[in-house]
């Protein structure tokens, strides 16, 4: 069933998606219909999965670099009362400043090539990353630190043994909106200044009155953020095993209505 | 020095002095010159109801908060063991019971973990995370865990109470038994608990909290708190903690 019902939910979709244009008679170039789009897919497949390599390499090294940095400033936070002072409000007023206002900003400095989108989502990923590992780390049950402190730990010890891994939990929640979210910088930052990648071609192909093509490229897209998603989703469980699984609804049957 | 501390006289070395101690949160004082001795390799109760300031006591003497004025010495550092067992819950319950070499930075000696996972019983489970065990038996590890320390004061802060009665029966047992020659300052709701397992047993009551003089109830513990000779000290207790609750009802009004 688990690998049927995405297949039922997909097929469910090929058919509304036939059904709106049969019923609004919508041209192609408005709404081309799904084996038009599987027709480009094939007919294009060198091209699309070129600028989808692209924009996959943008993802992953937005996620990288957002998590790593995320990651860092959380720990130095929780562990350095003068650096909570001062990068907090930094963090917040970040948050203030649209990223995608700063895109411009970001081609203007870095350029054409994939930098300035790398750096976009890295900012997109930087704060959900942040603030959930942050609060993580300050909501540490106080009994475990209690019992730390009588036992002569330091408190790096603290932070590195017992407030960390406590905090895991929370970091991959974070990092799960941060990985829903990383396509977005990527193909922002594509829009607004490229010469490769699945936003950069969309456009190109807008411009050209191809829909069949963007939504094969928007397809391709798509595709990559789910895979991205569920990749991520699945290494934070094997890596967190002793959490209780993420749905506890799921395993309970007096929590929900069967199917 | 010992002659400045002539509230409590007694044979005994102390392992816990308390003198003039004064504590408290914001305005209101918890303790204003409380007065406490724990003397070496002796349990000692303190019975009071919830909120009296029996565990901020224990956090005093542990460390963990700090006195306003008064003072507070101990024979060494101490182990604390509270209501919930703590366990991380990502470590086995071999590596919990390492948890304070793992702090530290010293080499964990798992024979030594292992040997005190095997005398609470859980020899089999020593490679089990917490999610997998029961209540009673998160609260044996938790025991290895403090025996692990191997510390001559343990303050146990009703370790007990979330247990169901027989669990808790045994794992009472089992504490007399495997801290037998430890000082023990434990404290409890319950005075049968404190009837089974205190060979001192001392009320805290009022607001600022005083102690009351001490009892000691007759016989090596674990006792049989249903015995004549227990039931008569049960009922001294009751009295004992309900007069406290005449005198703050008066005080209120």
């Amino acid at each position: 069933m688990t690998v049927l019902r995405p297949l039922i939910i997909g097929l469910g979709l090929l058919v509304v998606w036939q059904a709106i244009i049969m019923i609004t008679a919508a041209p192609p170039f408005i709404l081309p219909s799904p084996a038009a789009v599987v027709a480009v897919l094939i007919e294009r497949a060198d091209t699309i999965s070129a600028h989808a390599l692209v924009t996959l390499s943008e993802i992953l090294l937005g996620l990288l670099f957002g998590t790593a940095l995320g990651a860092i400033s959380a720990l130095v936070m929780a562990h350095v009362t003068a650096a909570r002072r001062w990068l907090l409000p930094v963090l917040v007023v970040s948050q203030a400043v649209p990223v995608f206002a700063l895109a411009p900003v970001l081609v203007l400095w870095f350029g054409y090539g994939a930098a300035p989108k790398v750096a976009m989502a890295t900012l997109i990923i930087y704060f959900p990353v942040t603030a959930a590992f942050y609060d993580g780390l300050r909501r540490t049950e106080p009994g475990w630190l209690d019992l730390a402190r009588t036992m002569d730990a330091s408190s790096l010890a603290i932070l590195l043994r017992v407030r960390l891994p406590a905090a895991l939990p929370a970091f991959a929640s974070g990092l799960r909106v941060a990985t829903a979210v990383a396509p977005i910088g990527a193909v922002v930052g594509e829009w607004v200044g490229a010469s490769a990648g699945l936003g950069y071609y969309m456009l190109l192909m807008n411009g050209r009155a191809q829909a069949d093509a963007m939504f094969a490229a928007l397809f391709v897209l798509a595709l990559i953020a789910v895979t991205v998603y569920f990749t991520v989703d699945f290494g934070l469980r094997r890596l967190l095993p002793w959490q209780p699984d993420a749905d506890p609804v799921d395993n309970d049957p007096a929590l929900q209505r069967s199917t | 020095m010992r002659d400045r501390f002539p509230t409590q006289p007694t044979q005994l070395p102390a392992a816990i002095r308390v003198s003039g101690l004064r504590a408290g949160f914001g305005a209101t004082d918890i303790f204003a010159g409380l007065e406490f001795t724990a003397p070496r390799a002796t349990w000692t109760c303190i019975l009071g109801t919830s909120g009296i300031g029996k565990t901020t006591l224990l956090r005093l003497i542990a460390g963990l908060l700090p006195i306003t004025a008064g003072q507070l010495a101990t024979d060494g550092p101490v182990a604390y063991m509270a209501q919930q067992d703590l366990l991380l819950p990502w470590l086995t319950a071999r590596d919990n019971v390492l948890l304070g070499a793992r702090l530290r930075g010293e080499p964990p000696d798992r024979a030594k973990a292992q040997e005190l996972l095997r005398r609470v019983g859980l020899a089999d489970a020593a490679d089990r995370r917490p999610a997998a065990l029961s209540g009673g038996q998160r609260q044996r590890v938790a025991l290895a865990r403090t025996l692990m320390e191997d510390r001559r004061t343990v303050l146990m802060d009703e370790p007990f109470s979330a247990l169901d009665a027989i669990t808790r029966l045994r794992l009472q047992d089992l504490a007399a038994e495997l801290l037998t020659d430890r000082t023990v300052v434990l404290i409890t709701h319950d005075p049968l608990e404190a009837l089974r397992l205190g060979q001192r047993i001392q009320v805290m009551r009022g607001q600022p909290a005083t102690l009351t003089d001490v009892l000691q109830p007759p016989g090596p513990t674990p006792r049989d708190p249903t015995r004549p000779a227990i039931a008569g000290l049960h009922r001294q207790l009751l009295d004992r903690l309900t007069g406290e609750t005449g005198s703050a009802i008066e005080g209120a009004a």
